[in-house]
């Protein structure tokens, strides 16, 4: 049952398993590496709990807490 | 362009993903030998250089960073324009130079794969490899070159290391000429193609890449092109392409999975990866990025940065200024006082010199801003104030063109092109004048060291001058925020943006590329200086010179008296005698009237102006020591308190700060926007918000102190 990438906390990691929605949003996170099987972790959240830092494909990038809801992740560890 | 018979030096355009070291290699290449120029049409900047490639002139254009040519912003549709040659002034580019980062090579190859498509000569230059053999990554070159079907150079541009075998490959590739060929998804290819045919048949000439953006990219920069340039039924029928190819499934999510497929194999086989020594920049980020100390390093650095321009400028600025009193004493001394001595003393060194004297504040600034860009650290920073400028409408990414902006924000509103989203740009570049930028700093020096005491606090360590200073900066961002506030919530109320921002690594900043965009930077604010204010500076001596009085006619030095009448019958006095009633709720005389007046096209003209004033009528009176300080603290009002009042010229700094005075910005503004409606609303609202803010101060400053 995927969840999505905004309900982890930082530390935890788990699987791309898609998206929840279609638009530009998704098609960028797509193209810097954000796309289904990739592996993900939350790295930690800004001052007030947003934006949040993620890692994948070995890089860090930050999105905020609505961009990161629209991830769906499996097997969160 | 169709001026074939003469053959132009062959065109190679450098491309690769933001923080790959992209312009590091850029200037490696083509040194000091660069211009910046604008694509016509679109607000996109690029950077144009010349190399030496063996027997041959190359020019090289330096296109954005971009992690992909999906157009989704106006930096993309350029990338794709320049690809496929729809920019006449550069023409078909006879190679690209795609630099790829050893580091994160599968990200990189994803912009790689796309323009391998593009069927373009490529040669990849492979950097930052001896940051990756740190981090235990050893890629196989040549089986890289093997899959990707083009040359790939192992470099590492911030040593210079591996150009001579990245030139010789560039110069192969531009002599052959042989186009890279990657072909991923062939249905959307042929698709692709078909489209553009039937497109260009049709009337409306459409290359392939561009048609199969157009296919992909539903709703992006590309499609909306199109359609505004064509007729409303294409899009059935380009629903129906997209229905035939994705078969009910998204193009866009297929095109990531093709090509994420693709590179997973080939990083599969060509990238190993062996233990990973301690990654210093993770941990560096637990406490730069930390919610809390993060926080407050961010607020220390920026301390540190506004001290240092302030302390570390002051003897050079005091030897500058030493300087061209004694020109100006030389000149005095050697020339018969007359219009010409005058118009050399008073108008050309007081000019120049006061507007050179801040070259060391603005060039410190500068030095600070690359190097928080250089580094990286500027993305955390974006990182950190996100939520905290949200609230008002701003964005994390609007962080980066506000701070330029306390340097200039010219450069400040042209670094908003990275927002792809118009509203939030739009917010930006109407916010980013009240930032606090190096042009306001003379004014504020000034006033500050002359009317505000140097009380000293906490040992010496703060003074109250410096003080002053951070809370006109502070204003600056209150304007600044406050306006963006105001905009979101009135007309242009919309749903929350994006921001994804990616945190570079962290690294050390290469002094070559500090130098040679410290000069660009430089060069830009003196050419200002010597045409825009320097000529502002003369016109208003000359206003201030003309008519000749009567008096001065007659004696062959004049006196201090006829000094005063000479200026006081005066064009300029004239005129802002005539507006200066207009003024006078804010304390201003018309002398301080015609400053303002004078500066509106570019700010720091002020000083100039005040210069050209206060030394035209106390020229002779007044030694060659004595300064624009001294003699504006010397001005008297007719009953006898000062002009300058603290209340009054702290309210002049307010006018200073709020005030849109700057003919570059509106113009900028005007071509960012599209239009003279924004420029126009920006600099109405600024003034009469400087206005108030003058009048306020003054009022208020008056009823409770003085």
């Amino acid at each position: 049952m995927a969840v999505s990438l905004a309900c982890l906390r930082p530390g935890q990691s788990g699987i791309v398993a898609g998206f929840d929605r279609v638009d530009e949003l998704t098609q960028r996170l797509m193209h810097l590496g954000v796309i289904d099987g990739t592996p993900v972790e939350v790295v930690r959240c800004a001052p007030a709990g947003d934006p949040i830092e993620i890692r994948v494909m070995g890089y860090a990038l930050s999105l905020r807490r609505s961009e990161a809801e629209a991830i769906l992740i499996d097997e969160v560890r | 362009m169709g001026a074939e018979n003469v053959r132009k030096a062959p065109v190679l355009v450098t491309l690769g993903n933001p923080n790959t070291g992209k312009s590091t290699l850029f200037n490696a290449l083509t040194g000091l030998k660069q211009k910046v120029g604008n694509f016509p049409g679109v607000t996109v900047e690029h950077v144009v250089g010349a190399m030496r490639l063996g027997e041959r002139d190359v020019s090289v254009v330096d296109l954005p960073g971009t992690y992909s040519i999906s157009a989704q912003s106006p930096d993309e549709i350029v990338a794709v324009d320049v690809l496929q040659g729809r920019v006449a002034e550069i023409g078909v580019p006879d190679a690209v130079l795609l630099i790829v980062d050893a580091t994160n090579l599968r990200r990189n190859l994803f912009l790689a794969s796309q323009v391998l498509e593009m069927e373009l000569p490529v040669v990849v230059a492979l950097n930052m490899t001896d940051l990756a053999t740190t981090q235990g990554i050893s890629i196989d070159v040549p089986g890289l070159a093997a899959a990707l079907g083009v040359p790939v150079v192992p470099i590492v541009a911030a040593k210079s290391l591996g150009l001579g075998e990245l030139k010789a490959a560039l110069l192969d590739a531009i002599e052959r000429g042989e186009p890279a060929r990657l072909r991923l998804n062939a249905a959307i290819h042929e698709a692709a193609r078909a489209f553009a045919a039937e497109m260009t048949a049709a009337g409306h000439p459409l290359r392939r890449p561009e048609a199969e953006r157009i296919l992909i990219d539903r709703g992006g920069f590309a499609e909306k092109r199109l359609l505004a340039a064509t007729w409303p039924v294409l899009e059935e029928r380009l629903a129906t392409i997209r229905a035939g190819l994705a078969q009910g499934r998204d193009l866009a999510t297929l095109e990531a999975r093709d090509r994420y497929g693709w590179i997973n194999q080939i990083v599969g086989r060509v990238e190993q990866r062996g233990p990973a020594p301690r990654n210093w920049g993770q941990f560096a980020d637990r406490w730069l990025n930390h919610p809390v100390y993060g926080a407050l390093l961010f607020l220390f650095a920026m301390a540190a940065v506004f001290q240092s321009v302030f302390a570390g400028a002051a003897p050079i600025m005091t030897a500058i200024d030493r300087g061209t009193r004694g020109l100006s004493a030389g000149v005095l001394a050697r020339l018969e006082a007359g219009v010409l001595s005058s118009f050399l003393v008073d108008g050309v060194i007081a000019g120049v010199g006061s507007v050179v004297v801040f070259l060391p504040q603005i060039l410190i600034l500068f030095a600070f801003i690359i190097l928080l860009e250089d580094s990286g650290y500027m993305s955390r920073a974006a990182f950190l104030v996100d939520r905290l400028m949200r609230w008002c409408g701003l964005s994390g990414q609007s962080f980066i063109p506000m701070l330029s902006s306390f340097a200039c924000a010219v450069p400040g509103i042209m670094g908003t092109r990275v927002i792809g989203n118009y509203r939030d740009r739009l917010v930006t570049i109407l916010a980013a004048p009240f930032m606090t930028c190096s042009a306001r700093l003379p004014i504020y020096t000034l006033l500050i060291s002359a009317f505000v005491p140097d009380h000293r606090y906490l040992g010496g360590l703060v003074n109250l001058q410096g003080l002053v200073l951070l809370a006109f900066y502070l204003l600056g961002i209150v304007g600044a925020v406050g306006t963006a506030f105001l905009i979101n919530k009135t007309f242009l109320r919309g749903p929350p943006t994006r921001f994804l921002l990616e945190m570079p690594p962290y690294r050390l900043p290469n002094a070559r590329s500090l130098v040679i965009k410290l000069v660009s930077r430089v060069k830009i604010f003196l050419k200002r200086a010597g045409t825009m204010i320097f000529g502002v500076a003369i016109l208003v001596w000359a206003l201030a010179t003309f008519p000749r009085a009567d008096i001065s006619r007659d004696a062959a030095r004049p006196t201090a008296h006829a000094a005063t009448v000479q200026l006081e019958q005066s064009y300029l006095a004239r005129v802002s005698r005539s507006v200066s009633p207009l003024f006078a709720p804010l304390g201003w005389d018309w002398k301080v009237t015609a400053a303002v007046l004078a500066s509106f096209p570019a700010r720091e003209v002020v000083i100039a102006v005040l210069g050209t004033l206060y030394a035209v009528e106390n020229n002779q009176n007044a030694g060659p020591d004595a300064t624009l300080i001294s003699r504006m603290k010397e001005a008297r009002r007719p009953d006898g308190t000062p002009m300058f009042s603290l209340p009054m010229a702290l309210g002049l700094m307010m006018f200073y700060a709020l005030c849109l005075q700057c003919v570059s910005t509106i113009a900028v503004m005007r071509r960012e926007t599209n239009g003279w409606r924004w420029p126009a609303i920006a600099w109405s609202y600024m003034t009469a918000l400087g206005y108030l803010g003058a009048f306020a101060c003054y009022q208020l400053g008056t009823a409770l102190g003085a």
